[in-house]
């Protein structure tokens, strides 16, 4: 959920492990695909764990044979935002389950500033903390 | 690897047996059912078959370490309705995927409605979308020309060509991309899209079957529907064909699969209506000569010799 130590943010699969490679990438997708799952693209510049509805690049992409398709569109999203985060869903319609079953990060901004601790004083003497994107101060589009 | 292919001096290289190379890809297994299940198409045949020798010689190259980049494969089929283009491609998938050229193997079979959009914007994704869908196997367009229309300057289908185009050469490991339609209209096409022509390195011309070979496909395809002709079956139908080919939208395979169609309905009207009430298998499966001569085609042929007779007559 935070950052880690190497100061990556790290939400979704894989996330503690060096980026994936395309074929490595490729091979997940056809993991998803052999299990008929639809797989969208999805890209943020807004790293909050709270933030869980993420922009979409393109349509969903249903019934996909080969995961050359995706690997097309997941680099035209990183070719349009280099600086931004994209992750890859699989979403499993089976009924019962209908919600994301696969989810990780492809594509990072060159510099994660990562998360500070934000306390807030309360009534008497409480105090809640929450946390906060250090890239968020900055408007949408010019965070990375 | 690459210093290998850069000198390329005949060094004393383990040799390779051509034939368990061949033996091991199952390719003849395909071949031959593409002989039994297709009926003449020779200089289609020996296309295909030209293509699997040289995807795999490619792959045992490979193997030596002299690559030479994937060869095109896209192809483009010309011939006249019903004369098998579909069914090719269809093989062609099961080939290229036997030889290991495409990955996945499927046919994407689409027309312009899949592709051209309806309105500004709507063409690139929908393009793409089944661009991606063909990814790994082989996007069969038929009907190709229809993509282009020269007389509406306005029309969408420029703006999906250039996509086809532009996907046909840069993935051109991961999708093979083959185009069906009639031949002159195709080469009408080629013509106002020379950029599509010079990248389509097989151009296969489908030639229209003649009477015999009719009659072979329709007792093929009686077979895979359980039924047979009886002798005098197979000679009224044989009449009928050389009949049918001669009168107006005559489409090959396809007329005989309706000929044949419409025979099934007459045999089970004759079963039906007959006074043999116990009926052995052998009469549920065969096709009288009764069956096919009812056909219009006959009652026309007589109509129009019916003023020679009354000439002769006179």
């Amino acid at each position: 959920m935070m950052t880690n130590s190497g100061n990556l943010l790290t939400q979704g699969q894989f996330s503690f492990l060096p980026p994936l490679t395309d074929k490595q990438i490729s091979a997940q997708l056809k993991y998803a695909l052999k299990n008929g799952w639809a797989i969208g693209i999805e890209y943020t510049d807004d790293p909050h764990p709270r933030n869980t509805y993420w922009e979409m690049f393109g349509n969903p992409m249903f019934d996909l044979k080969d995961p050359a398709g995706i690997l097309m569109e997941i680099n035209s999203c990183r070719k349009t935002f280099p600086n931004h985060y994209i992750r890859v869903t699989a979403f499993n319609s089976t009924r019962g389950v209908e919600s994301p079953t696969m989810s990780y990060i492809v594509n990072r901004p060159k510099k994660e500033p990562g998360f500070g601790l934000v306390r807030h004083e309360g009534a008497g003497r409480s105090i809640s903390y929450t946390i906060h994107s250090y890239a968020t101060d900055k408007p949408e589009a010019e965070r990375y | 690897m690459s210093t290998q292919s850069k000198n390329l001096t005949p060094t004393k290289d383990p040799s390779i047996d051509l034939d368990a190379e061949f033996q091991t890809s199952n390719i003849q297994e395909v071949l031959d059912k593409l002989d039994q299940e297709l009926i003449g198409l020779i200089p289609v045949k020996t296309r295909i078959r030209e293509t699997a020798a040289l995807l795999l010689v490619d792959r045992v190259r490979k193997q030596l370490g002299l690559s030479a980049g994937a060869p095109s494969l896209h192809m483009c089929f010309t011939g006249n309705p019903g004369t098998g283009k579909t069914t090719v491609a269809l093989r062609m998938a099961e080939i290229l995927h036997r030889l290991g050229y495409v990955r996945e193997g499927h046919l994407v079979s689409v027309t312009r409605d899949d592709l051209v959009g309806q309105y500004i914007g709507h063409t690139a994704p929908k393009t793409k979308e089944v661009i991606k869908k063909a990814m790994g196997g082989v996007l069969f367009i038929d009907e190709a020309y229809y993509l282009y229309k020269p007389e509406n300057e306005r029309d969408y289908g420029a703006e999906s060509i250039e996509i086809l185009l532009q996907t046909m050469e840069n993935n051109r490991e991961d999708l093979v991309v083959i185009l069906a339609g009639y031949k002159d209209r195709m080469d009408k096409f080629f013509h106002s899209n020379p950029g599509m022509r010079s990248r389509i390195a097989h151009h296969i011309d489908f030639p229209d079957y003649g009477a015999d070979e009719l009659v072979a496909i329709a007792k093929l395809m009686l077979a895979s529907q359980n039924y047979c002709f009886s002798e005098a079956g197979e000679e009224a139908f044989g009449k009928y064909i050389r009949l049918r080919m001669k009168s107006e939208h005559f489409a090959n395979a396809r007329s005989v699969r309706n000929a044949l169609d419409r025979a099934r309905l007459r045999q089970a009207n004759r079963l039906f209506s007959g006074t043999k009430k116990s009926l052995s298998k052998i009469d549920l499966m065969t096709l009288e000569a009764e069956d096919i001569l009812a056909s219009r085609v006959f009652l026309e042929n007589t109509v129009d010799s019916l003023p020679n007779t009354k000439k002769t007559n006179k």
